[in-house]
């Protein structure tokens, strides 16, 4: 029994062992960690897929918002790229050298979107803010999400803030904005083109694209983070987010260059 | 330091909270002490089933309870259709909403408490109340409920206090409205996403000042240890 033991050990535990530290080894090594904008997470996670096959090295995706990144990489989060959600935090990384420098550039340009999830309630034109009838129109926080910021200048524009202010309802990002609305819990709300749209359409409900001259751009920057300095993987992702395919991708999902 | 509008809003924050915990404490003793009555009396089979009901939020993540409370209460939901059809709206993005919802999150922490305090009193000084010919309620209110102050009490600052400490809920069903669903919690978040630390600083330096209070003040009042021997 014993011997068997041994010999099991010995034959099949050690070289599994062996090839185990090997395998993981060279995963670590062609893993990119990436902080993603949650505007941004289903073109990251289509690139993701093809980032794989074309380079052999692998992108784990963390998704969440911009502010809490900001606070997670100044204190040691292991990220080593982050698509933001603006270009101010990772100009002001970079400014802190927690990024590195000139590695700094604009791969999308977001667009906002008046959303409801019931097909036919917002008209083209974005009547229904001024008709009303509704209870609840959902946005990001203004305060913390560039989106929320850019629904409250096309309000501004519109001047409905102070109309509509009994009405709005604050999500703690864009990905939550849009659950309030998808679960009909609001029946309006200002959402990323890109969570609604498919293949260039809108995929469900009914929507108005919000024309770019009623809010400021939403710039979105990347930056190579000083954890990914000299990385292949990650400066590997960065070369690839800039590929014909991969602007193909981001275009699809309604973002402009 | 702190700007005057900026502290108004702190301040409301604050008060929404003490608001929420209060009604939440009140409604809570007064729903949870038949069921913690009914959890210590029974021989029923329901009781497992209904005490693991009662303790699904303390395991449950926050979440997950704030994505089913946000679906059953919507307008597709069970729950919203029933609210509608009563002339109430949809309770999501409410302060009445808030309030169900803290309600089903802090009732593990007064009915546990409760139950705790009615099994131990045991069948003795209800059975002297039965042959002094009380009635079951007369026992219940003048035998049980006295005797189970120490446990009403502990139930009382639990549930006060567990409420304060909610957060992922609210977050998920609140919509950070000021004055309605904007509570303490959830504006610290708000301070340290939008990278004020001080402001998030003196709210939640506040939080572990209340928190450590609460609970010494529990240990005072509730002297188990000290009591048996």
């Amino acid at each position: 029994m014993l011997r068997l033991f041994g010999l099991l050990r010995t034959r099949i535990v050690r070289p599994l062992l062996l090839a185990l530290l090997c395998v993981t080894a060279l995963a670590r090594a062609d893993e990119v960690q990436v902080a993603v904008a949650a505007n941004f997470a289903a073109p990251a996670k289509q690139i993701a897929q093809d980032f794989e096959r074309a380079s052999g090295h692998k992108a784990v995706l963390s998704l969440g918002g911009t502010g809490k990144f900001y606070a997670q990489i100044r204190n040691g989060a292991p990220f080593e790229v982050l698509l933001a959600a603006d270009d101010e935090t990772p100009q002001r990384l970079e400014a802190e050298g927690a990024a590195v420098a000139g590695s700094r550039y604009t791969y999308a340009i977001g667009r906002l979107v008046l959303w409801s999830a019931r097909a036919g309630y917002v008209d083209a034109q974005g009547e229904v803010l001024r008709r009303g009838g509704f209870r609840h129109l959902a946005l990001a926080n203004p305060r913390v999400a560039p989106y929320g910021q850019a629904a409250m200048e096309t309000l501004t524009a519109l001047g409905l803030t102070d109309p509509l202010q009994a009405k709005l309802v604050q999500a703690e990002n864009i990905a939550q904005a849009w659950q309030f609305v998808a679960s009909g819990n609001a029946e309006l709300g200002f959402v990323a083109l890109s969570q609604v749209a498919k293949d260039g359409r809108i995929a469900e409900g009914s929507a108005w694209i919000v024309p770019a001259r009623l809010h400021a751009p939403l710039r979105q920057d990347a930056v190579l983070l000083a954890r990914g300095k000299g990385k292949p993987a990650a400066e590997a992702w960065l070369r690839h987010l800039r590929s014909d395919a991969a602007r193909a991708t981001i275009r699809a999902y309604g973002y402009e260059f | 330091m702190i700007e005057s509008a900026n502290f108004a809003a702190d301040l409301a924050a604050i008060w929404l909270t003490v608001k929420l915990a209060a009604v939440t404490t009140l409604l809570l003793l007064l729903i949870g002490t038949p069921i913690a009555w009914w959890l210590a009396r029974t021989r029923s089979a329901w009781k497992g089933p209904v005490g693991a009901v009662v303790a699904l939020p303390i395991v449950l993540p926050p979440t997950v309870l704030g994505f089913y409370l946000l679906l059953l209460m919507g307008p597709e939901g069970v729950v919203g259709k029933l609210t509608t059809a009563a002339g109430m709206g949809l309770l999501p993005f409410s302060f009445s909403g808030l309030v169900v919802a803290s309600v089903i999150y802090s009732m593990p922490f007064v009915v546990q408490p409760l139950q705790n305090a009615f099994e131990a009193i045991g069948d003795g000084p209800l059975e002297a109340a039965a042959t002094l010919r009380a009635s079951p309620l007369d026992a219940f209110f003048s035998v049980a409920l006295p005797l189970a102050k120490p446990g009403f009490l502990t139930a009382t600052i639990l549930g006060f206090a567990h409420t304060v400490g909610e957060f992922g809920v609210v977050l998920m069903i609140g919509g950070n409205i000021p004055d309605k669903t904007r509570v303490v919690s959830v504006l610290i978040y708000d301070h340290v996403e939008a990278m004020e630390y001080g402001r998030a600083h003196w709210l939640a330096g506040g939080m572990v000042a209340f928190s450590f209070v609460v609970l010494l003040a529990l240990y005072w009042l509730n002297p188990t240890g000290r009591r048996r021997t």
